[in-house]
């Protein structure tokens, strides 16, 4: 006779784990990738659920989640419901998914993904934590196929915090899939294929280019662009930085402050010029969104090609964990994803067959698509994360270390690279940190760690869950170090991945056991007896 | 000792405990080298709810009047500020906090019991049903800050730091360790320190004398900054935590998951937060009705270990004589300043002369069967069932 082993009432043990229903492929990100990775699934017979954020939630807009929207987003994307109807009309793919027997759905966003490993062996093997603005639940699968895209990235000059200055991403985001972008001059920084695509897209869209600023001495991006763009009269500005930007009555970015840099990388003097705009669009560096497989605590490599740290994963976009697959630009950013987004969705297909054999259900032949991506990723792209700290240094040599790097906790770049206490602490903060306190948090590596940084600084501590700044943290810390941008980890990413109001995460589902074991900490009684009431066998003393 | 590849005391964890300690060997003038296998403060001496207020302990009287002069004695802020609330949301909560407040008030400190208008007057956070408090002596402090802080501390009275340093073993020789093995070499040592959470079980195994603990996983949240409430230090609801000085508030609480302990490799999994987060979010709008709409921007996962009778271990090992160890049981970093006060008397002055420590030796746990662990169920659980939605 076995007896049943005694399990603690306080820990996970014995909690049932609330789900609300099983898919045996959850498809996070319904772009290019993403869709076509559902549609795949689903043609092999596989239950497939296909998750997109957007619409966001009104709010999201304004703390720049997922992009930096910089005041831009019009008044029309707080109506949601006329928003479900845009973003479903921009997805002219949608309507053959549901076809297929794909579910979709829209506005839901996954915040975690949870996965039984050592240390979480109560959970199940794969569950994805998922959200609209009321409420949350829980799904498992079989298989996740992640299709998270891309994200913007900051960068620190001064005024950069005002309404108007906006990423590329956010800006592609309003005009292709919200039809809600408010501006109409726009001057582009960065001048590689994603911001010269903007940059276009921002014309058909019957707005102004006021310029497209470059740092290096050229345009980086495809040369047949930069003259489609030419000849449409858009000015190309090489060897140039912007300098700050002006602001008009309203709060609106009315002009932006350039100046030539010389050959040692600094302002020229005497080259400053304004130049009118309503719009700075941040195009120096979009990264692969990683936050949900870093949460996971997955495998990542750095690439600079691919725009920094993206997962490790095998053809089929197998990450180190077997059931989670990263398919697009989350699995890394190259110029001819950028142009083609059919790379996107051969990537998004392989990884869908490769589900479907695991999971013994039928699937087509890879060949076409492999060869696609194969030739893709044999093409040699320019360094995108190490332009992006080009960007960074290039705007240190013109504006200084005291322009906030951090947005939400209002944290400059000096005060990162002198590990400075925070402004809340003022006046405490003057004895802490200095010249060489970053050196000498970490001796024994060549550079500090960012979240060490980061605990400290509390630079990418804010609401924008350090979208904003992450980056350009990362590069400071290695020009700080002298190493390359490789020698810093990234920064940890947590559940919930977005900012999710305590009130929709309360709403998820939760077993009555839980509240029946709950304790507030570990519910072992012995440890809150008091020294005197402690008999002789516990430890007490004598009576 | 000169010797720059060794010092007379070897600290052998860079938590808080440990930290402290070699801060306290530190200030009575001893050369101390202080090894940690990661960063400083990065277990869960940097994630937990920053409470400074443990009445249980035999440490508490000092840890009280520790707490207010810690940033002058460090010379860096700790975030530290007084007092604590707990509020009641059901009946059943007084009788959850009375044997608290009587620790409190056993130990000549102060505790006074709120009505619900008092309680809102306090925090206007609270739900408008609830049924009053108490306002105690106590406090909180930010775990992060106050870790650095030990460290700089530490270093400007001449101690060292190691970090990414692991130890590997032991020589011994004669009934004491003269040297501490590690992935940088070999570092001789007069006396030796260990104060490594969850790995100080295998450490001290290593030397024979094995301190029974074993670790679990907790987790917290974090939302986005709130206006500053009067007094951050606010429990309830089941719930410990804080808000910070920034404003967030950070909530910890319930469910943990045990693991196997740690091998001689030293290492645990991954810190993963799991949807566990959601049941404290899910008690926080209800001790925090107002702040329903704050947005949790962060989680944490920690892990920390227990004895058997979850109470700390502060002893000289029999097994070696120049041996102290030290484990706080999963609540160390509020005691910390009286902890490290206290191993660092042990380690000088062989007793403490402010706290009786009788309470905290090793040998109570003389006739642990092997299987302590198994018995309590302090193993890794068995993967849930599966439930349909439930409210």
């Amino acid at each position: 006779m076995t007896t049943r082993p005694p399990q603690d009432p306080h820990s996970v043990a014995g909690k049932p784990f609330p789900v609300e229903r099983h898919v045996q492929v959850l498809v996070v990100g319904a772009g290019p990738a993403g869709l076509a990775a559902a549609m795949e699934a689903r043609a092999s017979g596989l239950t497939t659920l296909l998750v997109d954020e957007h619409p966001l939630d009104p709010a999201l807009f304004g703390l720049d989640v997922p992009f930096h929207f910089g005041g831009t987003a019009g008044a029309a994307t707080r109506n949601h419901g006329r928003m479900l109807e845009r973003v479903a009309a921009s997805m002219p793919e949608l309507e053959r998914a549901f076809e297929l027997g794909v579910e979709v759905e829209l506005g839901v966003t996954a915040w975690g993904l949870f996965a039984r490993a050592p240390g979480t062996c109560w959970l199940p093997p794969l569950a994805a934590g998922l959200a609209d603005r009321e409420r949350s639940w829980h799904v498992t699968c079989d298989r996740a196929i992640l299709a998270l895209g891309r994200r913007d990235t900051g960068l620190a000059f001064p005024g950069w915090e005002q309404p108007g200055v906006v990423g590329a991403a956010a800006l592609r985001c309003l005009l292709e899939r919200y039809d809600a972008f408010e501006g109409g001059r726009l001057l582009v920084l960065g001048s590689d294929v994603d911001a010269l695509l903007t940059a276009r897209l921002a014309l058909d869209r019957g707005l102004e280019v006021a310029g497209i600023v470059e740092i290096a001495p050229a345009p980086v991006g495809p040369e047949s662009l930069v003259a489609e763009l030419a000849a449409a009269g858009v000015p190309i500005l090489a060897c140039t930085m912007v300098k700050a930007a002006t602001a008009d009555g309203t709060g609106r970015v009315a002009s932006a402050v350039l100046t030539a840099l010389g050959a040692d990388g600094g302002p020229v003097f005497g080259s400053e010029r304004s130049i009118a705009c309503d719009t700075i669009v941040l195009a120096t560096g979009a990264v692969p969104v990683i936050d949900l497989m870093g949460a996971m605590h997955l495998a990542f490599r750095f690439e600079g090609s691919a725009g920094g740290w993206v997962p490790v994963a095998d053809e089929a976009g197998r990450t180190s964990h077997p059931a989670v697959h990263a398919v697009g630009d989350c699995a890394g950013l190259s110029e001819t994803k950028s142009r083609d987004p059919g790379i996107a969705r051969a990537e998004g297909r392989i990884a869908a067959r490769a589900v479907a054999r695991a999971l013994g259900a039928a699937a087509g032949e890879d060949d076409a698509d492999l060869a696609r991506v194969r030739a893709a990723r044999a093409m040699a792209g320019p360094d995108l994360a190490g332009r992006r700290r080009a960007w960074l240094e290039a705007s240190l040599a013109v504006s200084g270390a005291d322009t906030f790097l951090c947005l939400c906790e209002e944290v400059s770049c000096r005060e990162v690279a002198e590990v400075r206490a925070p402004r809340y602490l003022t006046p405490d903060p003057a004895r802490v940190g200095g010249p060489g306190a970053l050196a000498r948090l970490s001796p024994e590596r060549a550079a500090a760690d960012p979240d060490h940084v980061k605990r400290l600084t509390r630079a990418g501590m804010g609401v924008c869950q350090g979208r904003r700044c992450r980056e350009q943290v990362a590069a400071l810390l290695a020009r700080e170090g002298g190493v390359g941008l490789e020698a810093i980890p990234p920064a940890i990413y947590r559940a919930p991945v977005r900012p999710l109001p305590l009130e929709v995460l309360a709403r998820l589902p939760e077993s009555p056991e839980v509240a029946e074991g709950w304790d507030v900490w570990f519910g072992i009684p012995s440890q809150w007896v008091p020294p005197w009431e402690l008999t002789p066998a516990e430890g007490g003393a004598e009576p | 000792m000169s010797d720059r590849n060794g010092a007379g005391v070897i600290v052998v964890g860079g938590g808080v405990t440990g930290l402290s300690a070699a801060w306290w060997l530190a200030r009575r003038g001893a050369d101390v080298l202080l090894l940690e296998k990661g960063i400083v403060g990065w277990e869960a001496s940097g994630r937990n709810g920053g409470g400074c207020t443990h009445p249980q302990s035999p440490l508490f009287l000092e840890e009280q009047r520790l707490w207010p002069q810690m940033d002058e004695l460090l010379g860096y802020p700790t975030e530290w500020r007084p007092y604590r609330i707990r509020v009641a949301l059901a009946e059943a909560d007084f009788e959850r906090f009375a044997p608290w407040i009587e620790m409190i008030r056993h130990n000549g400190l102060r505790a006074e019991r709120l009505d619900p208008k008092q309680v809102l007057e306090l925090c206007p956070l609270a739900s408008d049903a609830n049924l009053g408090g108490w306002f105690h002596d106590g406090g909180h402090a930010n775990p992060q800050r106050t870790a650095q802080a030990y460290a700089w501390a530490l270093q400007d009275l001449g101690g060292r730091i190691l970090q990414h340093t692991m130890v590997t073993g032991f020589t011994t020789r004669g009934g004491r360790v003269t040297a501490v093995e590690t992935s940088r070499g070999s570092f001789a040592c007069d006396e030796l320190v260990i104060a490594a959470g969850p790995q100080t079980g295998v450490l001290t195994a290593l030397l024979g004398q094995e301190i029974p603990v074993t670790p679990a996983r907790a987790e917290m949240i974090v939302t986005e900054p709130l206006p500053l409430l009067r007094h951050g230090g606010i429990d309830g609801n089941g719930l410990y935590g804080r808000q910070t000085l920034r404003g967030n508030l950070a909530y910890g609480g319930g469910l943990h998951e045990w693991l196997d302990p740690p091998a001689e490799d030293m290492r645990l999994p991954p810190r993963s937060s799991t949807p566990v987060l959601a049941s404290l979010a899910r008690r926080l709008v209800a001790l925090f009705p107002k702040a329903a709409h704050a947005r949790v921007i962060r989680s944490w996962a920690g892990f920390i270990e227990n004895t058997p009778d979850g109470r700390p271990v502060i002893d000289r090992l029999g097994i070696y004589d120049n041996v102290v160890a030290a484990t706080m049981s999963s609540v160390g970093f509020g005691l910390s300043p009286a902890s490290g006060r206290a191993i660092a008397e042990l380690v000088l002055d062989r007793t403490c002369s402010f706290a009786d420590l009788s309470t905290l030796r090793l040998a109570r746990f003389g006739n642990l069967g092997e299987r302590w662990r198994e018995e309590r169920g302090w193993v890794p659980p068995a993967p849930a069932s599966l439930a349909g939605p439930v409210a």
